[in-house]
């Protein structure tokens, strides 16, 4: 977890030159706002207040506008979250298949209780997505950036042992 | 074929050929199978000949809308005043849909091919591949595949060394349906929320970064490669309701099927086959209920209407529905499709951009309805006003996903009224609680 008072610049050194590299994709600074904020993710795990800003003073936008995108994406987590973050698709093709099964799995074998909580080791946070489009799989769970493809409610545990 | 399952006899095998086949998916592999072939040869056409030949092959759009794709492309300007620009939606959302997933994951050489045979046709220099963000392996195929095809020189300034200049990037979403609407897509790609524009104007006039855009689904694209090497004529006869809906289409199924997964039919195949040879039929003991054959937006089937529904863009009109995008999901008779619907209808109340004030508060409306007949307090005067909501969400709306909301709920409140009745007169224990 990362406190918000002492921000580390996500943009300095390798990261800068990457972002560089990727401006240069757009007609406008602006549009590498999202690239900037999965890289900011990628550093930290999660987008802070003070990320937004220094994004804005890269890319030349408002905190406030940077704002603006980051909660309509619900990818970009406003909070810090677990080491391990774990989607299960509950939409209604795996819903029909027993997904809520499965979320009532992990939220039992990760000690996180209730969703979006995330567990007292700091571990994993669970959350309900709607549809991963991956239907045939059901269900497919992201854990992290791991696509994993039909998992039930039996083998969350054995899942889980992958992600200690 | 049917990933994850071996090819099936029934099945016709041009998009899906290599599911399944990891050495498909490297350069050398494809160029093996013939890739790049049709590239070379589009290159050396003038642009206008590419789109004739894809316009007489009777191409539509496989992400939903059916628009003919030649179509499309023949609306750019013809003299090029400004950049041009192709988007291709890779963002795979709709419930019940993931074909474009494993067109990324087995055979990305084949969607980079296709998008740049589209860029030399509508004259674009600049390729715009959005994937949906939760696609982490599609994301990682792609990525490897664009170097490749930039380090062999088939991307870059002298496109396989022609006179063509080709860029082709990755734009990773990150998590939002409605970018899977082709302005809210172009509107994410420039760094903005994912909210669609109002039309016209056009993409083909103003579209990402206000410059002449065309936007085409991976499945559409992945076919333009086998349509300009095997000609028009080809893609034409392999379908069984020609001409006016051609070529194979990939089709989802999931939910209870035995054998959920992507399979290719030709246009006009029954649907009573695809789910009972193809797809293995129900488990055992159980049987059809409901068919919702294009991805969630779509009207629901029941099983009389689903037994006799033909797959093409006018069958499933013709059956009170749509193809859409080729997702169907299944629901046998365990299935409750009150609860299912309340499902449905959370996920657009969830993707709902909340600038239309139909789709914010009608999506969300729904589902309050919903959830009071689930919990056991519903009235009859509900299944009026679930019916009432649809109508005023419908066609009023800068975008269809309001639309895409009412259209189930509204056929399942009329296909299955005995089982919204069930809830309210307290013959069904009650699903949910209210809060």
């Amino acid at each position: 977890m990362h406190d918000a008072s002492t921000h580390e610049s996500v943009f300095d050194g390798k990261r800068r030159a990457r972002l560089d590299e990727i401006m240069k994709r757009y007609p406008t600074k602006q549009a590498a706002l999202l690239p900037a904020l999965w890289m900011v993710q990628e550093a930290h795990g999660w987008v802070s207040d003070q990320a937004m800003a220094e994004v804005a003073d890269v890319l030349e936008l408002t905190p406030a506008y940077v704002k603006g995108v980051v909660t309509f994406y619900t990818m970009y987590h406003q909070h810090p979250v677990g080491k391990y973050f774990i989607q299960v698709c509950t939409t209604t093709p795996c819903n029909i298949c027993g997904a809520e099964g499965v979320v009532e799995a992990f939220l039992q074998h990760t000690g996180c209780g209730e969703l979006g909580a995330t567990s007292k080791d700091g571990r994993y946070t669970v959350v309900e997505v709607e549809c991963l489009g991956a239907c045939g799989f059901a269900t497919p769970v992201l854990v992290n950036d791991d696509f994993i493809e039909n998992v039930t409610s039996e083998t969350v545990p054995d899942l889980l042992e992958r992600y200690r | 074929m049917g990933y994850p399952h071996k090819p099936h006899p029934r099945e016709t095998l041009v998009l899906s050929e290599h599911f399944g086949d990891s050495d498909a998916r490297t350069y050398d592999g494809w160029v093996k199978r013939g890739g790049y072939r049709a590239l070379e040869q589009a290159l050396g056409m003038e642009p206008q000949a590419v789109i004739d030949e894809v316009k007489a092959s009777g191409l539509r759009g496989r992400g939903g809308a059916g628009f003919p794709a030649g179509v499309k492309w023949d609306f750019m300007p013809k003299q090029k005043s400004k950049r041009h620009y192709l988007c291709c939606n890779a963002d795979e959302s709709e419930p019940g849909t993931f074909k474009d997933r494993e067109i990324m994951r087995w055979t990305p050489h084949a969607l980079i091919e296709g998008c740049a045979i589209a860029a030399h046709a509508i004259r674009a220099e600049v390729v715009y591949v959005y994937i949906r963000g939760e696609f982490t392996e599609a994301i990682a195929v792609m990525q490897q595949a664009l170097d490749e095809a930039y380090a062999k020189g088939v991307l870059g300034r002298k496109a396989l060394g022609s006179g063509t200049s080709i860029d082709m990037y990755i734009h990773r979403g990150a998590g939002a349906y409605i970018c899977g609407e082709e302005t809210a897509l172009m509107n994410s790609i420039e760094g903005k929320r994912g909210n669609p524009r109002i039309r016209p104007p056009f993409p083909a006039a103003v579209g990402v970064f206000g410059m002449p855009t065309t936007i085409n689904n991976v499945e559409t694209l992945g076919s333009v490669p086998h349509i300009m090497t095997r000609g028009a004529e080809w893609y034409k006869s392999l379908s069984l309701s020609s001409p006016k809906s051609t070529g194979t289409k990939l089709m989802s199924v999931c939910g209870h099927v035995a054998r959920p997964g992507n399979f290719e039919i030709t246009m006009g195949f029954p649907m009573k086959d695809l789910i009972y040879d193809l797809c293995g039929g129900m488990s055992p003991g159980r049987t059809l209920k409901a068919v919702i054959p294009g991805g969630s937006s779509v009207p629901v089937l029941d099983r009389e209407e689903a037994e006799n529904c033909v797959l093409d863009y006018e069958g499933c009109v013709a059956a009170g529905t749509m193809l859409g995008s080729g997702g169907m999901i299944v629901f046998d008779d365990t299935a409750d499709m009150v609860y299912q619907m309340m499902r449905i209808a959370k996920f657009y109340a969830h993707e709902s951009c909340a600038q239309c004030t139909q789709c914010r508060e009608g999506t969300a409306w729904t589902v309050r309805i919903l959830q009071k007949i689930l919990s056991g307090r519903g009235e009859m005067q509900d299944l009026d006003l679930l019916l009432d909501v649809g109508e005023m969400m419908t066609g009023k709306t800068i975008c269809v996903l309001s639309d895409s909301c009412a259209a189930p709920v509204g056929s399942a409140v009329q296909k299955f009224r005995g089982e919204f009745e069930a809830y309210i007169k307290g013959a069904r224990q009650p699903a949910v609680a209210l809060v």
